[in-house]
């Protein structure tokens, strides 16, 4: 089979699952996850240096030694200004352009502001950010962030940490069926790699997720099976499914069938 | 001067963000500066003058999701 690679921001990406970092028992688990998902790209976050500790040092230097792509975050910022700041200080540290803008609007769901991300993300692409906007599946919030700058779109899949699934997949759909040239990343949400799998099936270009691998039993298990769930929804897309009908319709040949000829007791 | 960093109020000498920096001894770390909310450049950091009751933010790399 041809190369069936994602561009995103003219990046060329073979894998399309990228994992957080977050939450993982131990680095030494988080190093073994990041292999057997084989991710190209990994989520980071700032936070508040503590000083004694050195936490902030030791983890940029695993993620470093892997080789592997930043996608810093602007995760828990909560107005416009919390979340632009954010990610300028995250292009200065992690030396990439490339922001995963997060502006929550509400506490239970950690469902997103639309209204501050569209401004958000406007200001971030003039100052040459390449934004990659957690969202819902709202058509006219995806209009308008892609109107602002955005060139990848990333609706929840559920609220994040909930393991849910795809909430609507009805919307999802809509949200492929609208966009069929812009790269679409479900983030949030996915709790099992049949979700993951739903996601690529739908003709969505990747997944990105963290709690259902991070808090696994065994995530370095848990990671191998997302990759292979990722990568057998893709095949499965490209390989164009059937549609599905409400009545059987035998797969067996029906004409040579024995005793057709004889009564029925 | 008594500034916030991270935060916490804290009793400070230096002047400058950069200086601030050399004070917490957070020199050779990797870290990203904000002052009342706004981004300070890391080449900028000499020409950032703190003045009491400033809010400092000092970020530093970590896990993600």
């Amino acid at each position: 089979m041809e190369q069936d690679s994602l561009s995103l921001y003219g990046v060329a990406l073979a894998s399309r699952l990228i994992i957080g970092t977050a939450q993982y028992p131990s680095p030494a688990i988080l190093a073994k996850a990041i292999t057997a998902a084989k991710a190209e790209v990994v989520t980071v976050s700032l936070r508040r240096e503590s000083g004694a500790s050195r936490a902030g040092e030791n983890f940029w230097s695993l993620i470093r030694e892997f080789g592997v792509r930043v996608l810093p975050n602007t995760a828990g910022c909560r107005t416009v200004k919390e979340a632009v700041t954010t990610a300028q200080m995250a292009r200065e540290v992690f030396d990439t352009p490339w922001i995963k803008l997060e502006v929550i609007g509400e506490e239970d769901t950690l469902q997103p502001d639309v209204f501050g991300l569209v401004e958000a993300a406007s200001i971030l692409a003039r100052d040459g950010f390449h934004v990659f906007p957690y969202t819902t599946e709202d058509l006219v919030v995806a209009e308008k962030l892609l109107g602002a700058g955005c060139e990848v779109l990333m609706p929840w899949g559920a609220p994040i940490g909930s393991g849910r699934g795809l909430n609507n997949p009805y919307g999802l759909r809509a949200l492929r069926a609208h966009f069929p040239n812009v790269p679409l990343i479900v983030d949030a949400g996915i709790g099992t790699p049949s979700h993951a799998a739903t996601a690529m099936e739908l003709g969505y270009d990747a997944v990105l997720l963290n709690t259902a691998i991070a808090k696994a039993g065994d995530p370095a298990a848990m990671a191998r099976a997302f990759a292979l769930a990722v990568e057998a929804g893709r095949l499965g897309r490209l390989a164009d499914p059937i549609e599905p009908r409400d009545m059987a319709s035998p797969s067996t040949p029906v004409i040579g069938r024995a005793f057709t000829d004889l009564a029925r007791a | 001067m008594r500034i916030k960093i991270n935060g916490e109020a804290r009793d400070v000498t230096a002047t400058t963000l950069a200086a601030l920096l050399r004070e917490l001894d957070y020199e050779d770390l990797t870290v990203a500066t904000a002052l009342n909310q706004a981004f300070v450049r890391k080449t900028d950091r000499n020409r950032a003058h703190l003045r009491d009751g400033d809010a400092v933010e000092i970020l530093t790399p970590r896990q993600g999701g």
